[in-house]
């Protein structure tokens, strides 16, 4: 199972270390992670993308839960919540396939930030299942460079709490 | 007023009431070393920064005070990594400063430069660097909380040379402000909880306690008592737990797991309701997990959320301090009466008692057991790691909580000289015994300079048998007798090495002189060693062979003559 999870922390230095310490420490696999300031400037929110059995995932909570610098941990379903990637992704487009592939690009509003003679560089974001399809889609062109911010997330605002997303 | 950095943190040292510390000096913590001096702070010079680190932590375990443990940067910090895994493992309470290269200097390779507040992420509650000597009274008072509060834990603080010697203004804790943090975060209690495990108790008929080191830490042990009496209910203690209920009372089942009593594991496999109060299900206690207590529902009560259900499936959970808990149980109980299940369990503990034979030499467990009628278990009782640990944890009979002094989680081989030491310091008035093995204690040995030194008369019993005895054992059964590098047959006379220290020692080599020896060093008005040239052979029984379920324990040695 994946699991994302939104985790606010004091704004210290370290707190990285201890955060990313912690996965080390006790063997879970992290997906992707990706930290940056919030609204607040003494707060930093890190979003980490972790796989797991189930339990696995709710002791990952729990373990969070302990470390001194972390103030809030949410388990988050996509449904739930806003979730985005950014994507960089270098297309092999030989002239001959140039047009489909930008074609394509358009499809899934990615932009054209450089080109060569025989590639395209595409930059794109979206949810989890959008970067994925892209990803796939241009799979049979040949990705030469890819480079991905990992996900990011915001819980919705106004959802009831008795709101219960579907499975 | 002002004040440098040293002074400052001094000064929230003592306002928080910690008045001990062991350590050892060096170029980066001279300062603070100053200051310690011109504030008269109570502070024992060790020999080795484990030793420090050790000491502390016995110190804690039997007083429940914190001390602080002090060490010079880069290798003097890191020989405490193994002190502070230990402490954070065992969740004992201890706060280290460690000097570190001037702030200027760091990340600069500088000589005695570690990456400490790195290393010490992984094996402390929490750890700081502090860089501005304005965030001193703050860490320090935070180090200390952090240190005591919820599950207790090792924490430490790197401080910088040139930190140390800054000045700042400095505003003491105002009088009215209480000294420390109440002692205890704790969550709201769990009536819900509460409830259904009581509703538990009325439906079963097989109950049993298992209390872990909660009940120690938590100071339940009144309360655990009130409450197994008055519920009928047999009482397991976890090596860690050990103290926490009286171990001649009829209703204690001795100490579960690996090498637990057959009547504790036969308790496990049968029961129908675990109440499992302040332990963490660690896999010495459980064997293999899908066959742990298989009848039973679980209850499980912990201070820390995440031990429930990380590795054993609970089924009533309930987050809370356990001497909290049991005031709450105890206020609705209602007297229960398992007559069937009584008589079960006392058959078990008649028929299937610890038992060792007699060949003429000395049985390691016999040394333990005239501890135990020496001291009528009101010693304070201190181990290395390893086959005399299971002994004694098996023979002696403890009266009462904090004072069983061994290193659980981690298995620290080395934790018992200063640990013995540490403790005696905290309780002077106890007599200290150190169990130990001749593996273990080589290794933290040096710290006999100390006791010398302070003429800290703690007891130690060297069960020497010339093996790392563990290992021995597992390579006699398990790797056909191959005895890979697990035997010292040049073992030094540690009855002479003690006397080189200026402690008297005395080598035993005769079942007849234990009991004189060990009267003669209750006697002495010092330290004393005792090297007790055990048999070499003797295995620690029951066991439960790793990875195997409870349900296989293993009651006494398969014939050795079959096997060869």
């Amino acid at each position: 199972m994946r699991q994302v999870y939104s985790i606010l922390v004091n704004n210290h230095a370290g707190v990285l270390s201890h955060v990313a310490g912690l996965f080390t420490r006790r063997g879970y696999n992290i997906e992707s992670i990706a930290a940056g300031p919030t609204e607040d400037t003494t707060i930093t929110r890190i979003v980490i993308v972790a796989i797991g059995e189930e339990n696995e995932l709710h002791q990952i909570a729990k373990q969070l839960r302990k470390l001194y610098d972390v103030r809030e941990v949410e388990q988050i379903s996509y449904n739930q919540a806003v979730t985005r990637e950014l994507v960089l992704a270098t297309i092999k487009a030989p002239l001959s396939r140039r047009s489909e592939v930008i074609q394509l690009a358009n499809a899934f509003g990615a932009q054209v930030i450089n080109m060569t003679d025989d590639t395209v560089t595409l930059e794109a974001s979206g949810n989890d299942h959008k970067v994925r399809t892209l990803l796939k889609a241009f799979e049979g062109y040949g990705i030469s460079q890819m480079a991905r911010t990992g996900m990011i997330s915001l819980p919705y605002d106004g959802m009831p709490e008795d709101w219960e997303p579907i499975a | 007023m002002e004040l440098n950095g040293s002074q400052i943190m001094i000064e929230e040292l003592k306002a928080a009431g910690i008045e001990m510390a062991f350590g050892i000096p060096g170029g980066a913590i001279m300062p603070f070393y100053d200051e310690l001096l011109k504030a008269d702070f109570p502070h024992i010079l060790t020999r080795h920064e484990q030793g420090a680190a050790h000491m502390a932590d016995g110190y804690a375990r039997v007083s429940g005070k914190v001390a602080i443990v002090v060490t010079t940067s880069g290798p003097g910090a890191t020989n405490l990594i193994t002190g502070l895994a230990n402490a954070q493992m065992d969740s004992v309470p201890l706060v280290a400063i460690t000097g570190q290269v001037a702030t200027n200097m760091i990340g600069t390779d500088a000589f005695q430069e570690a990456d400490v507040y790195g290393c010490s992420i992984p094996v402390t509650k929490f750890n700081w660097l502090i860089k501005d000597v304005n965030e001193i009274q703050h860490v320090t008072r935070e180090a200390i909380r952090v240190a005591t509060t919820g599950r207790p834990g090792p924490v430490l603080i790197d401080f910088p040379k040139d930190i140390q010697i800054t000045n700042a203004v400095y505003t003491p804790r105002e009088s009215a402000e209480s000294p420390l943090p109440a002692p205890r975060e704790y969550p709201e209690l769990d009536t819900e909880g509460i409830d259904k495990l009581l509703a538990a108790i009325e439906r079963a008929e097989r109950p049993v306690i298992i209390g872990g080191a909660g009940i120690i830490k938590s100071g339940a042990s009144a309360e655990l008592a009130e409450f197994a009496k008055a519920a009928d209910i047999p009482v397991i203690n976890t090596l860690l737990g050990l103290g926490g209920f009286p171990g001649t009372d009829e209703l204690f089942l001795g100490m579960p797991g690996m090498h637990g009593t057959a009547y504790a594991n036969f308790a496990l496999c049968e029961c129908d309701l675990l109440i499992n109060l302040g332990a963490r299900f660690d896999d010495r206690v459980t064997g293999k997990v899908s066959s742990f207590c298989p009848k039973a529902t679980i209850a499980h009560v912990d201070i820390d959320d995440a031990e429930i259900d990380k590795r054993v499936h609970t089924h009533i959970p309930i987050l809370g301090n356990v001497r909290d808990v049991l005031i709450a149980l105890n206020e609705h109980l209602k007297p229960g009466d398992y007559d069937e299940w009584r008589q079960t369990w006392t058959d078990w503990k008649e028929n299937y008692p610890l038992q060792y034979d007699w060949d003429g030499s000395i049985k390691p467990q016999y040394v333990i057991d005239q501890i135990q009628e020496i001291t009528e278990g009101n010693g304070i009782y201190v181990t290395g790691v390893g086959q005399h640990q299971m002994w004694a944890a098996q023979f002696i009979r403890f009266n009462e909580p904090k004072t069983w002094v061994t290193s659980g989680g981690l298995g620290t081989m080395g934790f018992g000289l200063p640990a013995a030491i540490g403790a005696k310091f905290a309780r002077p008035e106890k007599e200290v015994w150190l169990i130990d093995g001749d593996g273990s204690f080589a290794m933290t040995l040096v710290e006999l300079a100390t006791a010398a030194t302070y003429n800290v008369p703690v007891k130690v019993a060297i069960l020497n048998n010339a093996y790392l005895g563990m290992v021995r054992q597992w390579q006699e059964l398990f790797f056909e007798k191959r005895y890979s590098h697990s035997h010292y047959p040049e073992n030094p006379d540690f009855g002479t090495i003690a006397e080189g220290y200026g402690v008297k020692g005395i080598n035993i080599t005769d079942v007849n002189e234990v009991r004189n020896s060990l009267d003669t060093a209750a006697e002495h008005d010092g330290p004393v060693v005792l090297n007790f040239l055990v048999n070499k052979e003797e295995n620690v029984w029951p066991m439960v062979p790793a990875g195997a379920g409870n349900d296989e324990m293993q009651l006494a040695p398969p014939s050795r003559e079959a096997k060869s």
